[in-house]
């Protein structure tokens, strides 16, 4: 067992074309799952902060949300927000194509559908991730047109790099449209967390008796206290409980 | 008691198949599923028709020989059973069965409900092996093996490869069977000089086979007649890092 426990990489590695190697890594489907793992990693990360900052619409002062905003779109934190944005766009789009790709390869492996199939334990959220994926991704790109870019319903700012988001979320949460698809994305998206919370333990080979069935129980309180904290905007502006 | 079967009937692996309806008025009890499909076959011979083509051979569940899909499940409704070890007290009478052979891209169909698994060998060729010098035996208790290690390898080495795995898998992947072989042999000392390069050339034979990849739903573990765990699939894909990014392979030497 010596060799295993020395893991420095010798000069020679560098030798051997690395980016060869990542390429190979990349092109082996446990390669590909170990980047889905990673990458959704990044985006529940982003997605729990995204949270908390807004949490702070029920401050008691009404300005907190806004002055986050402002703190966030600050000129002088302008090289930050669009780090993050870049490095969060990255990890999306390597998620997308990496799950993609394995979809199509899985599907080419059974040409032939059984007539007759049974899904012995498979949870509904294990066996719609790739409904909820795309429907998730809908909602982002709509979530974007429509607190960010503005392009769905008007936006109102406070001033320059200043958005008026406690305005922007309650009257866009006061049509039932869209506060309909909001709260119908966040159910998806907990499925999705929840199978993709546990998943990507195993995916990168952590597994243990003592501690899966506690990984999966984690994944699921996890995957429904974001979708609570999520939905209970929408609906704390519908119930008139969050005004401007 | 009376079985209605529907099976897939398939001349030849270029032929196109359909299921096929047959009833069995009189099925006993104490058979065994196989034994079923036997009184079956003798009437189809009888009445001069082509038989039901289906492998098996032990009938003791231990080759891994038999095995198709029962009502969309992998040996039938009984967990941790093979289908020659299902009896036919299982079921009711006037169930309805739908028979089927494993479906994979890397299983072809031969006939009915036989496939062809040689894949797995190919698997088993490419790295689930290992290297030993012949000659005399060694001496016994040489090579110290941990109680835990000694349990869970023999877990793993209960796989007899029958395929469950890669029918029941809604990729058809091949992650549950190579995980077994790559733990039976990777929990052991004789198993550690060739532990990167097993997990390389075995998952690199898996694409070749066009089997599908593994996407942690769990229904392989279901179906397993030896009761293989998912955690088999973990170590795969935690070997197969490590022999990417901290294994020696393609290294100079020191
Ligand atoms: S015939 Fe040998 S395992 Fe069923």
């Amino acid at each position: 067992m010596q060799y295993r426990r020395k893991q420095d990489i010798h000069m020679s590695a560098v030798a051997i074309n690395p980016l060869n190697r990542a390429v190979r890594f990349y092109e082996a489907p446990i390669g590909k799952k170990a980047v889905m793992a990673v990458t959704g990693v990044m985006l529940v990360g982003y997605v729990i902060g995204h949270l908390l900052g807004n949490l702070q619409i029920y401050s008691s002062d009404p300005q907190q949300i806004n002055r986050y905003a402002a703190f966030l779109h600050n000129p002088s934190n302008a090289l930050a927000l669009w780090g993050v944005r870049l490095i969060l766009l990255a990890a999306v789009v390597l998620h997308i194509v990496s799950s993609v790709q394995l979809w199509q390869q899985n599907r080419e492996a059974r040409p032939l559908r059984y007539y007759k199939k049974a899904d012995v334990p498979t949870s509904y959220a294990a066996r719609t991730m790739l409904w909820s994926g795309p429907i998730v991704a809908a909602f982002v790109i709509f979530h974007v047109l429509h607190l960010t870019t503005g392009s769905i319903l008007p936006l109102h700012d406070i001033g320059p790099n200043m958005p008026d988001v406690r305005y922007n979320v309650v009257s866009g949460f006061q049509n039932y449209w869209v506060s309909g698809f909001y709260i119908f994305a966040m159910i998806l998206l907990c499925m999705h967390l929840y199978h993709g919370l546990w998943s990507m333990f195993q995916s990168v080979g952590i597994s243990h008796p003592r501690y899966t069935s506690k990984l999966k129980k984690g994944a699921a309180i996890v995957a429904i206290l974001i979708a609570i904290g999520n939905c209970s905007i929408p609906i704390a502006v519908m119930a008139g409980l969050v005004t401007y | 008691m009376r079985i209605v079967l529907h099976i897939w009937r398939q001349a030849n692996a270029a032929a196109a198949g359909r299921m096929v309806r047959y009833e069995l008025p009189n099925v006993n009890t104490h058979m065994s599923f196989l034994e079923m499909l036997d009184i079956l076959n003798e009437d189809l011979i009888g009445r001069g028709e082509d038989p039901v083509a289906f492998d098996h051979d032990c009938r003791e569940g231990i080759c891994g020989m038999c095995g198709c899909m029962v009502n969309g499940v992998a040996h039938g409704p009984l967990p941790g059973t093979t289908l020659c070890q299902l009896h036919m007290r299982h079921f009711k009478d006037g169930d309805e069965l739908y028979l089927e052979p494993w479906r994979a891209r890397a299983f072809p169909v031969v006939k009915d409900l036989v496939v062809d698994r040689s894949a797995f060998d190919r698997l088993i060729a490419a790295g689930g092996f290992i290297s030993v010098a012949t000659g005399s035996a060694p001496d016994g208790n040489a090579i110290l093996v941990p109680k835990e290690n000694a349990d869970r390898s023999m877990d793993a080495a209960a796989c007899i490869g029958c395929g469950a795995c890669v029918a029941m898998c809604p990729n058809a992947s091949a992650s549950l069977f190579m995980g077994a072989k790559l733990a039976h042999l990777g929990l052991l000392p004789q198993g550690q000089p060739e532990r990167d390069r097993r997990v390389m050339a075995m998952e690199a034979q898996a694409n070749r086979e066009l089997f599908g990849s593994c996407t942690n739903i769990g229904e392989c573990e279901a179906v397993c007649p030896k009761d293989i765990k998912l955690e088999v699939i973990a170590r795969m894909n935690r070997d197969f890092l490590h022999a990417n990014w901290i294994g020696r392979g393609g290294l100079k030497g020191d």
